[in-house]
């Protein structure tokens, strides 16, 4: 098959006594979307959250197992720095912050040293546009990003991480607050961004997996329960519990 | 019971809080216009902006004035930057450990200590052991200390106010801890940290047994020029004429009074006004 | 590189001001023991607190605190009469009873008389009260107790209506609502529900308060009338602890028995509000326990 962007070997994430993840082990192939499914609690979050060691931020979880990108501890070879500027994340509610448009999306190269205004610039227009935002905001660069609606805004957080030039990108239920357009808009810029780079698609919305995963996952309470490609899960599943989440008999 | 009496009872109980908030509120009004209206005539230009005469009875109030600005000053140019890093480690860095709780139980007894204990400890501190001596900079670093918890919680506050997913959009883009404080925080706290800031000049302005042992003078003839002169401060000023010297017109003590409690609620009304200012902003 | 040294610096510089309060704390500590430990030497521990004289002046000098432990236990007796139902009743009213527009006006006449300096309500008190209650009980003197009592339950009634206030705010809506809806009016869910769930908080506040009035000093030295005897009603002058640290001071000769003595004084004031503040923080934590 294709080449393995993402290795996960032997994950166990607890929180304080809660196991939230056991024993999960995954790879993710370079230029696919990972839908990963389940119910709330079902460790979700926490394994998407795990990828870019943004669980770090928390004192109270406790991890063991190892995660590989393009073959490189992330844990042990990399700074939280580097790794998260390789792996962009697309938080669930659009959290634009209280700035202009331009100094969003120039906050992520301006923190990595990037000055130069030009340069910058080029960024900002490429960013909008592969979050297919340019044509909307290019007139109003500078006024505050508060002021779009909320699919603008998520596609600005699009924008924002995208200006980091990541090869991995975590959206965790990018579009659990956005209406129906506004999602498309959001699914029709995730297949396009697939082209270059590996997606990891946290959803509660089992047709929203349907739609863009080339795989996907199932999880429930802390375990992997099935892996497979998007069309074999969601026809023919091959554990019961998978068939009885997609079909809406409990979640 | 019958409704009647319940509802008597509400009304005598509730007439009981009223009565109980107007004992509060009605002297506290009674003492500013007091202040007010007693002190506006002894204010003039002589007054702000002169040197004390004949063993303080007339003449201005001058260099009381600039004593406590550069008191002000001092103490704020110390526990602002101190205060703002303690509350940013609070906040962004301290774990749920022995040493937070150690630092969260010294905050609250700096915040008890009274200040007659500050003056205690600043003469035995500053003023002897560091050779200071009686100087503006022993009173300013006294005063500075005293203030720290006011400063601390409030920037606490402000921290606290500033929303948790801001840090992690920071963090996901690949900043430091310190960038994201920087940054994606700080900024977002300013208006808070301001009022904390404000409020701690007040009260530095209005104390006095912390300066009594460490900087005040009775009377100077000259303004003080270095860090390491003694000072003359309006709050001490307002205590000697009041106590320690007879015969004294009563206007110029309730116009010192009232430059005091002038300048003192323009710093409150100002961290108020900031305040709200501000809380309308939402994110 | 340059920029990894610069932020390992300001994170060292933010770890030392934040252990800086307790830095502070031990240095106060340190600082009073330092120089107040020696009268210990001349005076026992147990002389010291329940001596009857304080003639630190005299020839040899009686170190005797007990007429101030008395002095500020029977100010403080007065003020805390005055100011915990006053203050409570008042944090009531503010959080429950008051319209938004009412409540934000008395919150504001209570954050005024919070900022007032204690030196002007000193000021106030003389000019006012001490010739009112000179004229009111037919006294010599209105410098006593009761005069000192009063102003300071002013200066108490801001930390008790604050954080009794908050403690109030802090009850679930739910109680409330709950009993509403059980039909007990306003004033019975006030006094049945909502005062039982914030009773630490408001215990609580009661404690700042008096650890506000015993470390009180200048208006208590300027209006309690300052006489360092052993007090029997309140109707007479008394001399605090803090106020005889802040009038004596500027006149004793560093290194001296009197100057070791007031510092042994400062000792007393700082344990006292060490245990105050510890034990109402204890109260305000209860719950998240």
């Amino acid at each position: 098959m294709v080449d393995k962007k993402l290795e996960i070997k032997g994950l166990n994430i607890r929180f304080e006594d809660v196991r939230a993840l056991k024993d999960l082990s995954l790879d993710i192939y370079k230029n696919e979307i990972l839908s990963v499914i389940g119910p709330s609690n079902s460790g979700k979050t926490t394994f998407l959250r795990a990828l870019n060691r943004l669980n770090d931020l928390e004192d109270r979880i406790r991890m063991e197992g190892t995660i590989l990108i393009d073959g490189r501890d992330i844990y042990g070879q990399m700074e939280p720095e580097e790794l998260r500027k390789r792996v962009g994340m697309i938080f669930a509610l659009p959290i634009p912050l209280p700035l202009s448009i331009y100094d969003n999306i120039a906050y992520g190269p301006r923190m990595s040293g990037l000055r130069e205004r030009k340069r910058l610039d080029a960024v900002i227009e490429k960013s909008l546009n592969e979050a297919f935002l340019w044509d909307e905001v290019k007139d109003r660069l500078h006024s505050s990003a508060l002021k779009l609606s909320g699919g603008q805004q998520q596609r600005l957080c699009i924008a924002r991480t995208l200006a980091l030039e990541p090869d991995i990108i975590l959206f965790d239920e990018p579009c659990s607050g956005l209406d129906p357009i506004s999602t498309s808009r959001v699914e029709d810029s995730m297949i396009e961004l697939k082209k270059t780079k590996t997606i990891v698609l946290v959803t509660n919305n089992t047709k929203q997996a349907a739609r863009v995963g080339t795989r996907t996952a199932f999880f429930l309470m802390g375990d992997l329960i099935e892996v497979d490609r998007t069309e074999k899960v969601f026809t023919a599943p091959a554990d019961q519990r998978t068939n009885d989440y997609i079909t809406g008999k409990f979640g | 019971m019958t409704n009647l009496t319940v509802n008597l009872k509400e009304k005598i109980g509730f007439g009981a809080l009223f009565l109980a908030t107007m004992a509060v509120v009605v002297p506290v009004l009674c003492i500013i216009w007091l202040i007010v209206t007693r002190g506006w005539s002894a204010i003039s230009w002589e007054f702000l902006f002169t040197m004390p005469r004949d063993g303080m009875r007339a003449g201005g109030i001058f260099p009381a004035i600039v004593g406590t600005f550069y008191l002000v000053l001092g103490s704020v140019a110390f526990s602002l930057p101190v205060g703002v890093m303690a509350a940013i480690y609070l906040n962004e860095y301290a774990k749920d450990n022995f040493l937070t709780r150690m630092i969260n139980l010294a905050i609250i007894n700096l915040s008890g200590v009274s200040s007659v204990v500050y003056g205690l400890f600043g003469l035995s501190l500053f003023v002897v052991f560091f050779r200071f001596g009686v100087s503006i900079i022993s009173g300013s670093l006294t005063l500075g200390i005293m203030t720290l918890p006011v400063i601390i919680t409030t920037t606490r506050e402000a921290l606290r106010a500033v929303p948790k997913p801001f840090r992690e959009v920071s963090f996901s883009l690949g900043t430091t801890r310190w960038q994201t404080i920087r940054h994606a925080v700080l900024p977002f706290a300013l208006p808070g940290i301001l009022t904390g800031a404000i409020l701690s000049i007040g009260r530095a302005a209005g104390e006095t047994a912390p300066i009594l042992f460490t900087v005040a003078a009775f009377y100077l003839p000259n303004l003080p020029n270095s860090p390491f002169d003694q000072a003359m401060a309006l709050p001490y000023h307002l205590y000697i004429i009041s106590t320690q010297i007879p015969n004294i017109r009563l206007d110029y003590r309730y116009g010192t009074a009232l430059v005091l409690v002038g300048f003192v609620l323009i710093m409150n009304i100002s961290a108020i006004v900031v305040r709200s200012k501000f809380r309308k902003k939402r994110w | 590189m340059l920029k990894k040294i610069k932020e390992f610096i300001i994170e060292r510089l933010i770890f030392l001001s934040g252990i800086a309060s307790i830095v502070f704390v031990l240095l106060i500590f340190i600082f009073l023991l330092k120089e107040g430990i020696s009268i210990f030497k001349t005076v026992g521990l147990f002389d010291f607190l329940s001596g009857r004289f304080w003639y630190p002046i005299s020839d040899p000098p009686k170190l005797g605190i007990l007429p101030l432990i008395m002095g500020s236990l029977l100010v403080t007796l007065g003020a805390v009469v005055i100011a915990v139902p006053l203050g409570i009743a008042s944090a009531f009213y503010i959080a429950e009873v008051a319209s938004p527009r009412v409540r934000d006006a008395l919150k504001s006449c209570v954050e005024v008389l919070s900022a007032i300096p204690s030196v002007v309500l000193g000021f106030i008190g003389m000019v006012t009260l001490v010739p009112f209650v000179k004229a009111l009980f037919k006294i010599p003197t209105g410098l006593t107790a009761f005069s000192g009592s009063i102003m300071l339950a002013f200066m108490a009634l801001p930390t008790i209506i604050s954080i009794s206030e908050d403690a109030i705010n802090a009850v679930p809506r739910q109680y409330k609502e709950g009993a509403i809806a059980l039909g007990a009016t306003h004033w019975q869910t006030l006094y049945r529900v909502i005062i039982h769930g914030a009773m630490p908080g408001v215990i609580a506040a009661s404690m700042l308060g008096i650890g506000r009035v015993i470390g009180e000093t200048m208006a208590v030295m300027m209006i309690t009338g300052n006489a360092a005897v052993i007090p029997t009603t309140f109707l007479q002058p008394v001399r605090t602890l803090t106020a005889t640290i802040a009038a004596e001071m500027g006149e004793t000769v560093r290194g001296s028995e009197h100057y070791y003595a007031l510092f042994a004084i400062g000792i007393v004031l700082f344990v006292i509000s060490f245990l105050i503040n510890v034990t109402a923080d204890l109260f305000l934590h209860k719950d998240k326990r």
